[in-house]
């Protein structure tokens, strides 16, 4: 039953470039740019606790990482000296951006050891609004202000396709959905492993966890790694859909939007961040439909936005979870007995 | 005398604590400690409150950097080492305030207390590589054989924040065994708890030295104490002030007057 439905929805879902139009489906590529990203956040934020407010600088890294290698680019050092690179394949460009965010989700990750608590959010804060100042005053490397344009699309050779070029919405919605998919699995692997056992671990008594020999800055680095790593393919992904990139991708309000989905979805549960996603990713366009005005469009999100952590503080997820298995708290202890 | 006569002679040393002192600010919270632990004995620090106890555990398992002294463990510095790489060594400790990952089942509890058993690298992890579910199916029956050993077998799905106290104390020590102690260091273990789950404690920890391990405990229970250990060493202000057997100790005058008084000495006539 469960599974027919989980099945019923998926094929829906793949679906749906035939049913809806071409706006709601770009609408829906993108939100699921942000759930890929919201799902890296959570395995920072759900699983070790450590709240990133500056999240958004592993994505904005990989959009314009995956952007000026995919363009190439040229850098004067000094007068004489230059560092140019040549414009080189999508597909590799994609492969640096995950490499460079995951880069900076290491460094990050050393210094969260360092810096904890409300100074992790403020330095968080500061690597994204640094980024950001970087991209407005290098004009040389990312245009600055007039964005880095035309940016390729991917091209990929698929078996059955030969070499095959994402340039049309529903095949970037299934490359994103696919996305989604890796990502989900990736997480879902790592929080049911060792590694996965450590960082929760760490967020539940880190004393204890040390006690048992849980090594807290590997753990940490380790699951900024991975969380980094995936917001920077997220934002691999959006370079090369929406084709323009500039600074404005270092805004905190991305960052905010990522810890909305995650929180409203529930943070820690592996299905919160698509849930939370899909509903606050999609809310503010369904809004826009109702609405009168564009004020009334926010003051109803806002409102919306309160009333799930008002009535559902732990998140949709885990609230429906209860609702679809009524017995959570009894049913295992008896299947254990058995 | 040979050397290998010395050697008969000299007890086996397990840990070592020699001149250890910690201070919070001007405070010196242990002065001058110094004490062995034998392989394979049950040894108890006793001493009334404040005296240093849980202090000196915090020191011997990196929660504490001391301002002088040296630990050794089997001969290896354990000063300077973090908690985790203590744990790595064989020295794993509970603590004296409950101590559990709340929100996280019976079962994970002690799963996670596994970690130092299990090998999968993140790499293998990501890929998804069968010998990481072959691992994990290993360990979940350890974890399982583990919660059978302490009695919780039955609470294995419930949260850890769920279980009531003398269980969650239960589970602490579940949790450590996990991590495959060869000196287990335990704070207080049965403070809390009523006669019967002592009583069911007591057992437990006589069915864990049988295996070998090495126990370091400190406990005000002085039916538990004078029940379980080999030897004694009883600290006031920081300072060890008497060690020995636990019939020794019982008689011994200084430990009377800081500790004990005069009510107990004369109870066991």
């Amino acid at each position: 039953m469960k599974q027919a439905l989980i099945g019923a929805a998926l094929l829906a879902l793949v679906g749906l470039p035939w049913l809806v139009d071409p706006y709601a489906l770009h609408l829906l590529i993108i939100t699921g740019i942000f759930i890929v990203a919201a799902m890296s956040l959570n395995l920072l934020l759900g699983y070790t606790g450590q709240l990133s407010l500056g999240h958004v600088a592993f994505f904005g890294i990989g959009a314009y990482a995956s952007a000026l290698t995919s363009l190439g680019f040229s850098v004067s050092v000094t007068p004489s000296v230059a560092i140019a690179l040549a414009p080189q394949p999508v597909w590799l460009a994609l492969l640096v951006a995950v490499a460079a965010a995951g880069l900076c989700g290491w460094f990050i990750g050393r210094l969260s050891f360092r810096v904890r608590g409300a100074y992790f959010v403020i330095v968080s804060i500061s690597f994204a609004e640094v980024l950001r100042l970087v991209a407005v005053n290098w004009v040389e490397l990312t245009q600055g202000p007039m964005a880095l344009n035309n940016i390729p699309p991917l091209t990929l050779w698929l078996p059955g396709l030969g070499e095959h070029t994402f340039s049309k919405k529903p095949e970037n919605y299934w490359l994103v959905m696919a996305a989604v998919t890796v990502s989900y699995v990736v997480v879902r692997r790592l929080v049911h492993s060792r590694a996965g056992r450590a960082m929760i671990a760490l967020k539940e008594n880190e004393p204890l966890a040390a006690s048992v020999g849980v090594d807290v800055t590997r753990t940490l680095v380790l699951a900024a790694i991975v969380s980094a790593a995936m917001a920077g393919a997220a934002g691999g992904l959006y370079a090369h859909y929406v084709r323009i990139i500039d600074p404005d991708i270092f805004l905190f309000i991305y960052t905010v939007t990522m810890v909305i989905m995650v929180v409203t979805g529930g943070k820690g549960t592996l299905a919160g961040p698509i849930v939370g996603g899909l509903i606050f990713g999609l809310l503010p366009e369904l809004l826009r439909a109702l609405a009168i005005r564009p004020e009334v469009q926010w003051i109803a999100y806002a409102g919306l936005l309160f009333a799930v952590l008002y009535f559902l503080p732990d998140g949709i997820v885990p609230a429906v979870s209860k609702w679809w298995e009524p017995a959570a708290g009894t049913a295992p202890a008896t299947r254990a007995d058995r | 005398m040979s050397a290998a006569q010395t050697a008969a002679l000299r007890p086996d040393v397990a840990l070592e604590v020699k001149g250890l002192a910690i201070r919070f600010g001007g405070l010196a919270a242990i002065e001058d400690l110094s004490f062995e632990v034998r392989g394979g004995e049950v040894l108890s620090l006793i001493g009334p409150n404040g005296a240093g106890k849980t202090t000196a555990f915090n020191a011997i398992t990196g929660y504490l950097a001391p301002a002088a002294g040296r630990i050794l463990y089997r001969g290896r510095r354990l000063n300077g080492l973090k908690p985790s790489a203590i744990a790595a060594l064989g020295v794993v400790r509970t603590f004296q305030k409950t101590s559990v990952f709340g929100r996280c089942t019976v079962f994970d509890n002690v799963l996670i207390g596994l970690h130092l058993r299990s090998t999968q690298r993140p790499l293998a992890i990501l890929l998804g590589l069968p010998s990481v579910g072959r691992e994990d199916r290993l360990l979940a029956g350890e974890a399982r054989r583990i919660l059978e050993f302490v009695g919780l077998g039955a609470r294995a799905h419930e949260l850890g924040a769920a279980l009531p106290y003398g269980e969650q104390r239960l589970l602490e020590i579940a949790i450590a065994l996990a991590a495959r102690p060869k000196l287990l260091l335990l704070d207080e273990p049965v403070s809390g708890m009523n006669p019967t789950e002592t009583a069911h404690f007591m057992s437990k920890l006589a069915s864990i030295r049988a295996t070998g391990i090495t126990v370091l405990l400190v406990e005000h229970d002085m039916k538990m104490v004078m029940g379980v250990s080999d030897r004694v060493i009883c600290l006031n202000q920081g300072r060890v002030i008497a060690a020995g057997t636990p019939a020794a100790i019982q008689r011994d005058p200084a430990v009377i007057r800081a500790y004990l008084g005069e009510r107990y000495a004369r109870a066991q006539g």
